[in-house]
């Protein structure tokens, strides 16, 4: 999961990292409340900040630094609801104003050729940093992090020696970059980076921007992360798959897909995707009933496909394993009792390995008018993406 | 021969005695792998009875199950928040293979385990794996052993199903052996590992190469294979039509920036040399008649 900016302010001061006060608001009028409280630190200046989760808000306009606690008032009227990148702004951050002297960069990540972490830093931030890296890779330090001794005081002060800062500059860095590194670990970060991680004119070190990505993996160690997640700005059939402990994705084609395990369900969106090159069809999701399971997991995820309006067909697309191919047939024939005259779609399953003959027999058996037995992957992705395609022209 | 697992591995079980350990023991045991042993320190001394007569013991840790039984591979089922000690107690206790088929682990603590590995001597797969198998020799994990008998053709795959579905459809020419190596972003052993050891086993002849959208492991591996392998290798890549920045599934599997693009790794795998299909049965239909050529 991605943080948002404020969030991540919010995680790093927790652990004292130094940050610039910030309030967010989601009117204008809260904007300038927020502005009335804060404005005063900086001599009345505040920095208004669209909240999104893309890069390139500063070029967008969606930051901007207000005079006055009217003038964030106006700003952040204009911000509010601003498109950057197909995110709307629903939140800005009211933020403390800084006299900024230098700016830095600084990230730690996994590092998956690797196996470690990956500690970047240099001195020139507040830029693409991508950018950066291929341009002049020499302006940008990287130093590998033993995952089991972390970012201490030596590794630290390595950091800042590669990244090239002096002395005394570097003194000041160094536990702010030991304080970041109790965020990576003691949050199961898999990304934190600070962009640009300022020198004020008075010679604070302050992190004036911030990128978390939190592992979901290890929520069971951080019950508070959940408070973090953006349960608005998730789709609504995510969020009831999620409910239901689906892995789903919307995408936003017409063919409806599900299968079991990533990698099969992966492929099945693609070879969809090539089927229906011809035909105009394409995959509108991507739904894992896992290994092992039951009739019941393979009814509820039939009901999220087919609670998606913009779905014309489905392909169910399972390689028993340690899932039984009969549990599959079972769920569909659950799934389509009970909708009854409200079932409409029509199915195209392909069933092979464990318990494959049962599973076929039951489809066999129920034989309803609306599902369709293929033998092959292909064969089916062909049917399911010619179906959808004849559903959405009207045939009279 | 095979790679990794041998009909001469002596397997223990960590976690046997939950609910997925007795599942797959069971299904381990019926498709002839040697399982010595079980653990769980609270109930150490205890036995558990397997279809077909045959008694499990357990042990209180890994290092008393290997003394006392020889057991050179270990399968982890153990839940994701237990994992980590799980596999360090194996390292540390210096069992040669330890197969960890938990989903859900934590990078951190993934991180964490293979770095305690790195120069003890053992060999991980996984985690989020459904293990390997050597057909007719023997099993350790969840790949169901009624797919495909043993042949030469050698498989490694980072997702479980398009394993199954890869030995499914070369069933006619049969495995050396088939290594699930799991798609979260930190695993033990890589397509490279793979490629290096079936490259070196005199009982396989060509190499199906799995990948998925996510990390750069693909095109690491096409390079090696330029560099390093003379059999034959075929690839294939899923992932074509994965959208930037969402997650399908896999932890590894996501698509950030440029990076990790399916399209990338298919180029770079064919500037390698290997031949890659579009779909699994194009990617078989490629192996069939590399297999073909060679029995001729």
């Amino acid at each position: 999961m991605d943080l948002y900016e404020y969030q991540a302010r919010d995680v790093f001061e927790a652990h004292g990292v130094p940050v610039l006060a910030g309030a967010v608001a989601t009117t204008a009028a809260q904007a300038r409340a927020a502005a009335e409280q804060i404005g005063p630190k900086s001599g009345g200046v505040t920095v208004v900040k669209a909240q999104v989760k893309t890069g390139g808000r500063g070029k967008a306009g969606g930051v901007k630094v207000a005079k006055s606690a009217e003038e964030a008032e106006q700003l952040a009227g204009q911000i509010l609801g601003m498109d950057i990148k197909g995110h709307t702004v629903h939140t800005v951050m009211i933020a403390q104003g800084a006299q900024i002297a230098e700016e830095y960069y600084f990230s730690i990540l996994l590092d998956r050729a690797n196996r470690t972490y990956l500690a970047m830093c240099s001195k020139e931030g507040g830029v693409e940093i991508e950018q950066l890296a291929v341009e002049r890779p020499e302006a940008l330090a990287r130093v590998a992090v033993d995952p089991n001794v972390g970012v201490d005081e030596a590794k630290a002060q390595q950091i800042v020696a590669a990244a090239g800062f002096d002395a005394e500059t570097g003194a000041k860095i160094v536990p702010v970059l030991q304080r970041l590194w109790d965020v990576y670990a003691g949050e199961d970060a898999t990304l934190v980076e600070v962009n640009p991680l300022v020198k004020t004119a008075d010679g604070q070190i302050v992190a004036l921007d911030g990128k978390v990505t939190l592992d979901a993996n290890a929520d069971f160690r951080h019950p508070d992360h959940a408070a973090l997640e953006d349960a608005a700005a998730a789709d609504p059939l995510e969020a009831a798959a999620k409910e239901k402990g689906l892995n789903y994705v919307k995408l936003d084609g017409n063919v409806g897909i599900i299968g079991n395990g990533a990698g099969l369900v992966m492929s099945t969106l693609d070879v969809v995707a090539y089927a229906g090159e011809a035909v105009g069809s394409k995959p509108a999701n991507f739904l894992d009933i896992g290994g092992g399971a039951s009739a019941e997991v393979m009814a509820n995820g039939l009901a999220i496909i087919l609670g998606d309006e913009q779905v014309r067909s489905v392909f169910v697309n399972v390689f028993g394993g340690i899932t039984s191919c009969d549990a599959v047939a079972n769920g569909i024939v659950g799934a389509l009792r009970t909708l009854g005259d409200g079932a409409t779609k029509p199915l195209v399953v392909r069933l092979d390995g464990n318990n494959v003959e049962e599973g076929r027999r039951i489809l066999a058996e129920f034989d309803h008018p609306l599902v369709t037995i293929e033998e092959t992957m292909d064969g089916a992705a062909s049917k399911a993406a010619e179906l959808a395609a004849a559903a959405a022209t009207p045939s009279n | 021969m095979a790679i990794f697992l041998t009909a001469d591995s002596k397997v223990i079980v960590q976690g046997m005695t939950g609910s997925e350990g007795m599942k797959h023991t069971t299904r381990m045991l019926a498709s002839g792998t040697r399982i010595v042993g079980g653990v769980n320190p609270r109930k150490a001394g205890t036995s558990v009875d397997f279809p077909g007569d045959v008694s499990v013991p357990v042990f209180g840790t890994v290092a008393e199950a290997m003394t006392e039984t020889g057991a050179d591979v270990s399968v982890v089922f153990v839940p994701p928040a237990f994992a980590k000690a799980a596999v360090v107690e194996a390292v540390d206790a210096g069992i040669g293979l330890l197969v960890v088929i938990t989903e859900g682990i934590a990078v951190k603590d993934a991180a964490e385990f293979y770095n305690h590995s790195l120069g003890k001597g053992t060999r991980i797969i996984g985690p989020n794996c459904p293990g390997l198998i050597s057909p007719g020799q023997s099993n350790a994990g969840i790949i169901p052993a009624n797919i495909s008998g043993p042949g030469r053709v050698g498989l490694v795959s980072k997702s479980g199903t398009l394993t199954y579905q890869m030995m499914y459809e070369l069933r006619d020419f049969g495995f050396s052996s088939a290594v699930g190596i799991g798609g979260d972003p930190v695993i033990g052993t890589t397509h490279i590992d793979c490629l290096e050891a079936f490259e070196n086993d005199p009982d396989t002849d060509a190499i199906v190469m799995i990948g998925e959208i996510g990390g750069d492991a693909e095109e690491r591996a096409a390079a090696y294979v330029k560099e390093h392998v003379t059999k034959p290798v075929v690839g294939y890549v899923a992932g074509f039509t994965a959208p930037e920045g969402k997650t399908m599934g896999h932890a590894g599997a996501i698509v950030s920036g440029s990076a990790g693009t399916a399209q990338g790794k298919k180029e770079a795998l064919e500037a390698a040399g290997v031949k890659v299909g579009r779909t699994p049965s194009e990617t078989a239909d490629l192996m069939r008649q590399i297999m073909q050529g060679l029995q001729t």
